[in-house]
């Protein structure tokens, strides 16, 4: 049983079916004028070879004008599949996603370089001695391996979190570009049961971070059935270009037949055309291009349209996720990913603010209510992320879980059926009939089946705030909460066989 | 008349009109010389070069700093500006050289091996070159020793290191030794910036500064 | 078996049942007698109205009581067995006087004039019920003169007195100065609530007590009758 993830029946669309047509035929001439420049060699022979038209480009750095004729891409749109499986060490963590189906799963990500701690110290009010508040204060430092097996092991435990990219950029001083990837999956997959989705570090390491996946599946085949993880490669550049190292690693793991997100991040307004039909053709044709790639080094290999919009802000050029136009560009590409039924890969939750507060709530907020709304069926949405990505608290994370489950709630589809409303119709003429006229009675039946939503669990007593002292506490439960670790013996193979692993990870030998 | 023409050329500085095509803040003046136009105009009426500079170009520039400050500008004005005063600086550069005007120095950047981010560079760049700047702009996936031997040959008196990903961020430090190595790391004032970068970073690696933006490298350079 | 009607009282205070055809908390409990079958049979076969009130009725609300401190029970349960309650105290009343119970007495409630909000008016009504006090409940949008000849008549030890409008809740005032008028006011306590009402507001009206929501009204109803007793 994959897990349920969240439904949303009609979907919110901004676009129609005419204007997802006309964006698809932009992108269709954009792929063949101006075309994309190839910064790899691999990538335009194999489009080359299928009869896509390349010319050299003198440079520093060599590259090639690639020109992809509509039916190539039409192909891949045919042998892309439409139904795509991340599987999970717990069988019951799979995600299974239908590209007609807007089922959403909610994904952590992306990875930071920062780790944002937060402690209560105690504040006395001058005026006042004898009033003592205690106030959050956020405290930055560089992510570390044990933070990221923190992070793996609360969001294990949150319930709304349906799979895990590594939050945290690992940087202990015995952690090198060589070890770094086989270290973060090896973390990341030991504290969660969850799909496991990542980037690499080094292409010299997938076929490290393969072997640990089949060991912990059961074998290569138990790996294809069940690929509890995948990968997620920004071959493109925007605008319209394909980066030499990232398009090789993309070209190797479809190879390998593992799922993996084609995803493009263009920024509008520096990268991409600011206007919504600008950076739409553009995102589209990017994202085209590579699956177009992806299923010509293997037709049928699984990939999800990865789109990262984004706009400009107006005073630094910067990102700005928290703008309203970010959130409609997502909306948009979440559409177009149904128009060709591929799952889709989104963005949502990713705020400007730099620490949890009043900004990073109805930033993310809105987005994730929006962006949930449109019905894409893997939302990376920013679990604990600040700071336009680049800053990660695990309390943030508590407090979005709590946030989704409200979304969740008020997505649910409305019971209203004749049965429904004949029973409603007598309770009507029931209470209306008593001198009370109170249907308090008749709360009592729903009360405890799950169908009101509960208060906000962080609510605080009388006039204080003390949102962010409950969630702390929150997030200390769930990790005394045990997790199901990697077994024994397997873990025991897999520091065998696969190199550069931290001996501490190994909670057999290390005794911790 | 000279007065007329570097009034105008100031005006289009601050409009952020390069040439005649563009389009400017205030629609009245399209169609009308931009910056690179009656440049050349002054040139030929034998304007000094000092005056075009100091009264045309780095005053407009003056008035978009203004302008940026209380937030009537974004951004996207000050680069226009910052271009055409950047087209023009190139202009000027046969003539400024043979009349020996100083610049302000020589600035190079890149961005580092392994990484192919440029957004970040490119404005710095455009920055800089706006500011006065002699610019050279070395490209994305620069490696260390085209960056070493550009310090060797062209002498600049600034570098600036640009990276976007965590992966690729520690290349800064590499370029940092083989300026130590080859003697050249006193000659330079390295500057670096980028997302993944951070002030500790920049101090651990031993660079001179760390630049949050693009307008904090003019400031820290205009600190020199 | 008389003990059994009594321990089947007892639960269905708990379970919030008047009659068999009321659901409780556990399921299938459709079909089995409800607190009012129950009473009625607990009288037939001549049990003492002692042991019905204290052990089946009171007995019952306790257990709902801590049920609810608990967090186990919610609101509508406890309403559920309050109305329950109230509903058998209807039944028993014609028994009371001689049965050695002691009703715990007489409470008249209102909503003020030009006021028609009485949610929270009819709440405070079950609650009180629940509890053992006899209501009277004059409705809502009540002339101050009615609610000053209703206290006249009926004699009640309490009053309340509801308004959810900052418009109406002058009125309460209004309801104070005529009973004193009157020369009624040291007879009957007055407690006020509702939206817009404060501790402060009743202080200054001059009225007994305040109650910020059902249960705090209660609790000062019960105060009260301890601090008139001794």
């Amino acid at each position: 049983m994959p897990r349920k993830g969240i439904l949303v029946d009609r979907p919110f669309e901004r676009l129609t079916r005419e204007q997802a047509e006309l964006i698809h035929q932009a992108s269709m001439q954009i792929l063949t004028d101006p075309g994309l420049i190839s910064f790899n060699r691999e990538a335009v022979d194999i489009l080359h070879s299928h009869g896509a038209a390349v010319e050299s480009i003198a440079g520093d750095h060599q590259s090639w004008q690639v020109k992809i004729p509509e039916q190539l891409v039409l192909k891949a749109l045919d042998t892309a599949p439409k139904t795509v499986k991340l599987g999970a060490r717990n069988p019951d963590n799979a995600l299974i996603m239908h590209g007609d189906e807007p089922r959403v799963y909610l994904i952590t990500g992306s990875e930071t370089n920062i780790w944002l701690d937060v402690d209560f110290p105690t504040y006395v009010n001058k005026a006042d001695p004898t009033k003592e508040i205690r106030v959050p204060e956020f405290k930055p430092r560089r992510g570390t391996i044990d933070d990221l097996c923190q992070s793996a092991h609360v969001c294990e435990h949150l319930e709304m979190v349906d799979g895990y990219i590594r939050t945290v950029n690992i940087q202990d001083r015995d952690i090198t570009e060589e070890n770094k990837d086989v270290n973060k999956f090896f973390a990341s997959l030991n504290n969660n049961t969850k799909h496991f989705m990542s980037g690499l570090t080094s292409l010299k390491q997938l076929d490290n971070v393969v072997r640990m996946a089949e060991l912990i599946a059961g074998g290569k085949k138990a790996l294809e059935d069940n690929p509890i993880i995948s990968f997620i490669t920004c071959l493109v550049k925007s605008p319209l270009q394909f980066v030499d190292d990232t398009t090789e690693t993309f070209i190797e793991v479809c190879r390998r037949g593992l799922p993996i997100v084609v995803s493009s991040s263009p920024q509008a307004g520096t990268t991409a055309p600011i206007k919504e039909a600008g950076i739409m053709a553009q995102i589209n044709a990017e994202v085209l291009a590579g699956i177009t790639l992806g299923q010509l080094v293997k037709p049928g290999t699984p990939v999800l349209y990865g789109s990262v919009p984004v706009r400009a802000r107006m005073d630094t050029l910067g990102d700005s996720y928290g703008s309203v136009e970010t959130s409609q560009y997502n909306i948009d590409c979440v559409q177009m990913a149904r128009f060709y039924r591929i799952p889709n890969y989104s963005t949502s939750g990713v705020c400007d603010s730099k620490i949890p507060g009043q900004q990073s709530s109805i930033e993310r907020l809105f987005s994730d209510m929006v962006v949930t709304m449109s019905g894409p069926q893997y939302l990376h949405c920013a679990f604990g992320l600040l700071d336009c990505n680049s800053v990660f608290c695990l309390l943030q994370a508590v407090l979005d879980d709590t946030h989704f489950k409200m979304i969740e709630f008020f997505l649910r589809q409305p019971r209203v059926d004749q049965p429904e409303l004949e029973a409603m119709l007598k309770q009507i003429r029931d209470v209306v009939a008593t001198s009370q006229k109170l249907y308090i009675g008749h709360i009592r039946p729903v009360l405890r089946s799950g169908e009101i939503s509960g208060v906000y669990p962080f609510e605080g007593s009388g006039e204080a705030d003390d949102v962010f002292e409950l969630a702390h506490e929150r997030m200390k439960e769930l990790l005394a909460r045990p997790v199901e670790h990697i077994d024994r013996e397997t873990t025991a193979r897999i520091f065998e066989e696969i190199p550069g692993i931290l001996p501490r990870l190994n909670i057999y030998e290390s005794g911790s | 008349m000279s007065k007329d023409i570097i009034a105008t050329i100031k005006e289009n500085v601050i409009q952020g009109r390069k040439t005649q095509g563009d389009v400017g803040i205030d629609d009245s003046l399209a169609g009308t010389p931009g910056v690179v136009e009656l440049l050349q105009q002054a040139l030929k009426s034998n304007v000094s070069p000092q005056v075009i500079i100091s009264e045309g170009l780095t005053a407009g520039m003056q008035v978009v700093g203004e302008k940026f400050s209380t937030k009537e500008y974004f951004i996207p004005d000050m680069l226009a500006s910052a271009e055409a005063v950047g087209a023009a600086m190139d202009i000027m550069k046969p003539v400024l050289e043979s009349a020996n005007v100083e610049t302000k120095g020589k600035f190079a950047i890149a961005t580092v091996k392994g990484d192919i981010h440029d957004i970040g560079k490119n404005i710095v760049a455009i920055l800089l070159k706006g500011a006065g700047y002699e610019v050279h702009d070395l490209g994305i996936d620069v490696p260390t020793e085209k960056v070493v031997e550009f310090v060797k040959e062209e002498k600049p008196g600034y570098l600036g290191l640009s990276a976007l990903l965590t992966t690729t961020m520690t290349e800064m430090g590499v370029v940092i030794k083989a300026l130590e190595e080859n003697k050249l790391r006193s000659s330079v004032k390295v500057l670096i910036g980028g997302a993944a970068v951070s002030e500790e970073f920049a101090q651990e690696i031993g660079a001179d500064a760390y630049c949050v933006n693009a307008f904090d490298a003019v400031k820290v350079l205009e600190g020199y | 078996m008389p003990e059994d009607i009594i321990n089947l009282i007892q639960e269905s205070v708990i379970q919030g049942r008047i009659y068999k055809d009321d659901e409780g908390m556990d399921e299938g409990m459709v079909g089995q007698p409800g607190v009012t079958e129950l009473v009625e049979s607990a009288l037939a076969s001549g049990l003492s109205i002692q042991s019905i009130i204290t052990k089946g009725l009171s007995g019952g609300m306790n257990i709902v009581g801590q049920k609810f401190e608990a967090g186990e029970y919610f609101i509508p349960d406890m309403l559920a067995s309050a109305q329950a309650v109230g509903a058998a105290m209807e039944i028993l009343e014609p028994y009371l006087a001689g049965s050695g119970v002691n009703a715990k007495g007489k409470i008249i409630v209102a909503t003020v004039k030009d006021d028609l909000h009485d949610i929270g008016k009819n709440i405070v009504s079950i609650l009180l019920r629940g509890a053992g006090y006899t209501v009277k409940d004059l409705g809502n949008n009540i002339d101050t003169q009615a609610i000053v000849d209703a206290v006249r008549e009926e004699k009640p030890q309490f009053l309340g007195l509801s308004a959810l409008l900052t418009s109406t809740m002058a009125r309460m005032a209004d309801v104070i100065q005529m009973l004193e008028q009157n020369g009624l006011r040291d007879q009957v306590k007055i407690i006020v609530g509702g939206a817009p009402v404060s501790e402060e507001f009743a202080k200054s009206i001059g009225a007994d007590g305040y109650g910020a929501d059902g249960f705090q009204a209660l609790a000062v109803v019960e105060a009260l009758t301890s601090g008139t007793e001794n």
